[in-house]
């Protein structure tokens, strides 16, 4: 039994830990309802366009990217909302279009006289490495995620539900959906050293989607996603220091996991039913 | 026809909405007063629900769209609205309750529903008959059962002006009368403004106090008799005379054989 407990001796893991706790049920709120509006290509977009932030970062000197990569997430979100209304192309198209301009842009930066392994830990990510001042910042970004869904939970629920329903109840809906995509914006930035660019959006739908197989309604759909997270998040980090491998991966293939086995339980049962 | 009470109205006044090169209403002008079912009829594509998305503040317009409240000049009337339908998948996990008390309180549903909210979810189900389906999630039910629903949210707290898109699209000619006579009595109960877009003629007809009959702009505008006797509407609907003369035939009536 100590033996199992001997990660904990660890500072980097415990600050490890502290971060999981903090981001896992601020990815499964995010994911509900990127789920529910059906926005997991756009927060995929978002993920990856953490490249040309951190080449901005680099290009205009500035030491920690963070701060690059959160402004530039967000004008990104802002601006394909705003071109999803103008251009009249489909979301799929516009988002499409956005994704290859982001990685594209990011990639021919970083990889200027040959530089580009450099920011391969942003592929992948590592929370092992993560700093005291990056712990509090996950913690103030929970902070910010809980807050905004105690604030607008409600009105996020009925603008997925329909945006004219929800404007006929007196909901600003385009302060909320820009306010919602700039939320996700900065919990990707914050998020992406940690778990990778390449994984970050998985964290974000499985935990939502393995949740909606079994929740009928709102507040079972929020606990499941925060419980299928926080347990996928904190046994991937332990299984990740036993097996040595990437903590993110390992995380992300204990939720698609999670997901196969409640779908197949869940059609099963269906299937029994009927 | 009911009386209105002469102090409520929606005016609308040379309305326009563009959508890119489109134009998709053009120079609309009408009214509706409270007590008031108005029917907004017309072809697929007419412009019908763009003018509800209008009134609703959801789209861009030019023109003025002016709300009259108890003879006050009122720029945000309470608006209950019906969608035609609801964007989202059927395995949604939002229950009747959820949708209900997410209108109602501030309070997240996400964090529970207390029992008070639970109570006052079930009120207002229950003067709509669905109180029974509080705890079924939404795309669970039936077209009939949802429009009940929406209904019943649309209608708490009383507004001032109901706005229903295509209420026949999801519902049988049965579950449509029961529907039409549900809005027929609360327009009588709370004095209200209703107005119904519709390509369903046949349906609105016995309901309807006005009808407005519009493609991309107003081509007639009276009772439902008067709109049903004007020759553009045989135009706009493709309809022929025969069918015309169905609508038209007061009930009990026998109908002339059609011998082709």
């Amino acid at each position: 039994m100590t033996e199992f407990f001997g990660w904990m001796q660890y500072d980097f893991m415990k600050n490890a830990l502290l971060a999981i706790i903090f981001v896992s049920p601020l990815f499964a709120l995010l994911g509900t309802m990127v789920v529910s509006n059906r926005m997991a290509f756009f927060s995929d977009v978002l993920g990856h366009s953490a490249l040309t932030g951190i080449a901005l970062g680099v290009i205009f000197g500035i030491a920690d990217p963070l701060w690059a990569l959160i402004i530039f997430t967000i004008i990104l979100a802002l601006a394909i909302n705003y071109f999803k209304g103008v251009t009249g192309a489909s979301s799929d198209t516009t988002l499409g279009v956005f994704f290859a301009m982001v990685v594209a842009l990011g990639v021919v930066f970083l990889s200027k006289n040959g530089g580009f392994n450099k920011y391969t830990i942003y592929l992948i990510g590592d929370i092992l490495t993560i700093s005291d001042s990056q712990v509090k910042l996950v913690a103030a970004a929970f902070l910010l995620v809980t807050g905004y869904w105690f604030l607008f939970g409600n009105n996020l629920l009925l603008l997925s539900v329909n945006p004219s329903l929800a404007r006929s109840r007196g909901i600003k809906i385009s302060l909320i959906e820009m306010s919602f995509v700039a939320v996700l914006a900065i919990i990707v930035a914050i998020s992406i050293r940690l778990v990778g660019i390449l994984i970050i959006n998985s964290l974000l739908i499985l935990p939502a989607a393995t949740s909606r197989l079994i929740a009928r309604n709102t507040a079972k759909y929020t606990f499941y996603s925060i419980l299928i997270s926080l347990l996928c998040g904190v046994s991937g980090l332990i299984a990740s220091y036993y097996w040595n491998t990437a903590s993110g991966a390992t995380i992300v293939l204990l939720c698609a996991f999670a997901y196969v086995i409640t779908a197949l339980i869940t059609g099963w049962l269906r299937r029994k039913v009927a | 026809m009911t009386q209105s009470c002469g102090h409520c109205c929606v005016k609308i006044e040379n309305l326009s909405v563009r959508i890119g090169l489109n134009s998709i209403l053009e120079n609309v002008h009408l009214h509706t007063d409270c007590k008031e079912v108005l029917a907004i009829v017309g072809p697929n594509g007419a412009g019908k629900t763009t003018l509800l998305k209008a009134i609703l503040g959801d789209i861009a317009y030019s023109g003025q769209i002016a709300f009259q409240i108890r003879g006050a000049r009122n720029k945000n009337p309470k608006i209950g609205y019906v969608p035609q339908k609801l964007n989202f998948d059927h395995d949604a996990p939002v229950s009747v309750q959820d949708l209900i008390a997410a209108s109602l309180v501030s309070f997240p549903v996400w964090c529970g529903i207390a029992n008070e909210t639970q109570d006052r979810v079930k009120t207002v189900l229950e003067k709509f008959s669905v109180a029974h389906l509080h705890e079924q999630t939404v795309g669970s039910l039936s077209g009939g059962e949802l429009q009940r629903v929406l209904l019943a949210m649309a209608m708490t707290p009383t507004p001032d002006l109901l706005l229903l898109d295509e209420p026949g699209s999801a519902i049988d000619v049965k579950g449509l009368s029961l529907f039409y006579k549900t809005i027929t009595r609360l327009k009588e109960q709370y004095d209200i403004s209703i107005v119904v877009v519709t390509h369903d003629l046949a349906g609105i007809i016995p309901y309807a106090d006005r009808m407005i009959l519009i493609n991309r702009s107003v081509l007639a505008e009276g009772t439902p008799r008067e709109i049903l006797s004007d020759k553009k509407l045989v135009e706009t609907f493709q309809l022929s005379l025969l069918n015309i003369s169905r609508l038209l035939i007061p009930a009990g009536v026998t109908e002339p054989k059609n011998n082709d």
